[in-house]
This record gives C-alpha cells, sequence and structure tokens, in this order.
C-alpha cells in the first residue's frame, strides 16, 4: 500500500494543543485512520493528555478516558468488560499510552491485561523519557542519553518491553514507527482486525526532549530504523518476523553507524569514545541475537 | 456523580496558527504528489485536493512538510508582522 492510499479520515482535529513537530499526532492520526470511529480510547497521564486541550474542549474527535498513570490497562479492561456485557463488540478498545505509563508505571496493569487475555489493543508510543512532566529518564531512556534527572547522561541501557509483552505469548506483538506510515497502518489495522490481547510499540522521537529540530521528527524515527536503533517486527500467534527496513538489515543490508543518528541529537552530545564503544557493543550483541534467532 | 465531559471542537487551543514563525508555501508546479507532506503533518492541515493546500489558520510551522518533500517543493518563509 502506497501512502497516497491511506484512508482520508481524520480523527484529529486542527488546533490541538501538541507541540510543533510532534510525534505522537503524527501516529495517531495514522493509527487512528485504521481503528475508525469505533473506538474507545484509553490514556494515562502522559502528552496525550494534555494534547487533547483543556476542558470542556477536547481535540480528539473520538471517546476517551482520562485515568490515573499506572491504570491504563486496568481501564481499558473495564472497558472491554462493558461493551462484551453490552454486546458491542464491533467497538475496540484501545489503550494509548506513553513509555513512562507502560515501561514503568502502568507495567503491573498492562502484564495483568495481558495474562487475563483481555480483549483490547495496547499501543504504547515511545519517546524515551517522560516528556509531558518535563524531561525526566525512564525505563526506555537509552543509555548515555540527557534528561533533567540525568545531566550526566543514563549510565543504564533502556529495557524492552516488546520482549517483555512477547513473553506473555499473547495473539498480537509488534513495532513501528512514524517514518515508515504504511507499515504502521498495516499493524494496526492487523491487530484491529483480530481478538484478545495486542501490543503495539510506536517509536516517537521527540524534538523538545531529544534536542533536535523540529522539522526532522520523522527523519529521526528513519535513521533510528537505518541504523538498527530501533527495529521493526511483528510476532503473529508466535511466528516472529522483521519487517520493513529492519528485515533488510537482517537479509544482509549494511546497517548505518550509530553516530550519524546519535549526532543530530542535543541529548548526545556530550558522549565520549568510551560512551561510544559501550553503545556500538550493546548495539552489536542486540543484532548478533536477532541474526542467530 | 456528574462526570466532566470535554466535547470534540475544532481549534480547541485556538487559531494555533498564531504560534507560527515560518511560513510553508507550496510550490504546485514541483509537486509530484507522493502526499508525504500530507501523511507526516502532526497537525493533520495539509489537504487532499487537487494539490495539497494547506491551512494557515491551524499550521504551527513546524516545517516537516519541507523537510520530508521528495522535490523541494515546499519551502519555508520567515512570518512578517
Amino acid at each position: 500500500m502506497a501512502i497516497k492510499d491511506l484512508p482520508r479520515d481524520e480523527y484529529l482535529l486542527k488546533g490541538h494543543a501538541a507541540c510543533p513537530g510532534c510525534p505522537i499526532t503524527v501516529a495517531l492520526r495514522i493509527a487512528l485512520k485504521a481503528l475508525g470511529n469505533k473506538t474507545i480510547l484509553v490514556i494515562p497521564a502522559c502528552c496525550s493528555s494534555v494534547i487533547q486541550a483543556l476542558y470542556p474542549k477536547s481535540g480528539f474527535n473520538v471517546p476517551i478516558l482520562n485515568i490515573a498513570f499506572e491504570a491504563a490497562a486496568a481501564g481499558a479492561s473495564g472497558v472491554s468488560a462493558a461493551l462484551k456485557k453490552l454486546d458491542k463488540t464491533d467497538i475496540t478498545p484501545v489503550v494509548w499510552a506513553g513509555d513512562g505509563g507502560s515501561y514503568d508505571i502502568g507495567i503491573q496493569a498492562l502484564s495483568g491485561a495481558l495474562e487475563r487475555g483481555t480483549n483490547f489493543i495496547y499501543i504504547c508510543y515511545n519517546n524515551q523519557m517522560y516528556s509531558n512532566t518535563g524531561i525526566q529518564r525512564s525505563g526506555a531512556t537509552p543509555y548515555g542519553a540527557w534528561t533533567t534527572t540525568t545531566w550526566t547522561g543514563k549510565k543504564e541501557h533502556q529495557k524492552e518491553l516488546g520482549e517483555i509483552v512477547r513473553a506473555h505469548h499473547i495473539p498480537y506483538v509488534a513495532t513501528a514507527t512514524i517514518s515508515y506510515p504504511e507499515d504502521l497502518y498495516a499493524k494496526v489495522l492487523k491487530a484491529k482486525n483480530m481478538k484478545g490481547p495486542r501490543y503495539i510499540e510506536i517509536f516517537a522521537p521527540c524534538p523538545p526532549g531529544w534536542r533536535f529540530d523540529m522539522s526532522k521528527t520523522i527523519e529521526m524515527a528513519r535513521l533510528a530504523v537505518e541504523t538498527g536503533a530501533w527495529i521493526l517486527y511483528e510476532e503473529i500467534d508466535g511466528q516472529f518476523a522483521f519487517t520493513s527496513y529492519s528485515k533488510k538489515i537482517l537479509e544482509g543490508r549494511d546497517r548505518k553507524p550509530i553516530e550519524e543518528w546519535l549526532q543530530l541529537q542535543g541529548r548526545f552530545r556530550h558522549l565520549t569514545e568510551d560512551d561510544m564503544k559501550k553503545i556500538n557493543s550493546h548495539l552489536d550483541e542486540k543484532w548478533n541475537q536477532y541474526k542467530k534467532s | 456523580m456528574k462526570t466532566a465531559i470535554s466535547l470534540p471542537t475544532l481549534g480547541a487551543m485556538g487559531k494555533t496558527g498564531t504560534w507560527r514563525v515560518f511560513r510553508p508555501i507550496i510550490d504546485v508546479e514541483k509537486c509530484i504528489k507522493c502526499w508525504r507532506c500530507w501523511i507526516f503533518c502532526p497537525d493533520g492541515v495539509i489537504s487532499r485536493d487537487d494539490y495539497p493546500t494547506i491551512d494557515l489558520e491551524y499550521c504551527k510551522g513546524c516545517g516537516i512538510c519541507a523537510h520530508e518533500c521528495p522535490v523541494d517543493a515546499i519551502k519555508m518563509e520567515r512570518e512578517k508582522k
């Protein structure tokens, strides 16, 4: 499917409160094109709860349940149960949460909902920090990155929630990013047409948080995939496969050097040679593992 | 208990075009209608008519459309007072 064939429906109204160049609204626009208006969004505390704009107005043209930070997946379980009771099975409950609300604060609710086999889609948009509260480190922040709570650079590598979710053996797990809209659209549509718990993680480069120019949001996402810092894959009923550009890398195309991606971001400005070595060896290790499996 | 409900409103944060510092200008003669500007616009202000048209009342001027255009048909020009 080409970009021009994607549906023209818009569920985000013009004049919402997102920063200029925001990746979340790009991701949400594409995701909602696939999900359609028969969707109920459950949004915990994250940028998206602010982007909606102020009471009594909303910039999103779908029903939303705004809920506490740790409770997104639990809230969606309730929505899912209510829809089943009311026999409204054509409506999809979808969690739209940031990485803070998924990797750290919301992980117990997420794990619980996945284990119970709740019929819902969980979409985590990963901007690798708590951007809503002013750029603090999260479990998704990569090694070396500056945030206001790791101002000499983070000392730990990020964890991989996709792997944790895969260990729950649910019907559908996928990763995507905004620079490959056809891939993202296809994955959300695939998830929508399945039953049971489904998980999609969307990589979302944040201009103010990562310290890069707002016009380069899409380029940052593309470079992350081309350098191998972000990986596109999907797993349907246990069948794991790389997709899009990541598949080409796995089949032998060269990964671009990670420096190309790092040097465009102010949050990595202070990195030393030692740091670069650590980042490179971590990345190589990860890719070697993928190539073996 | 009464629950607070927000209703979908166009321009919920007002006319966000006032945030803009650089204005995107499309050269329709160069446009190849790939619609990359349309899909990558964070604000959904680019509409799909014969050629892309930008709603300047709400465009925040991030410049993603100009940066992603494969044929450089969009340029960013500084807003005048």
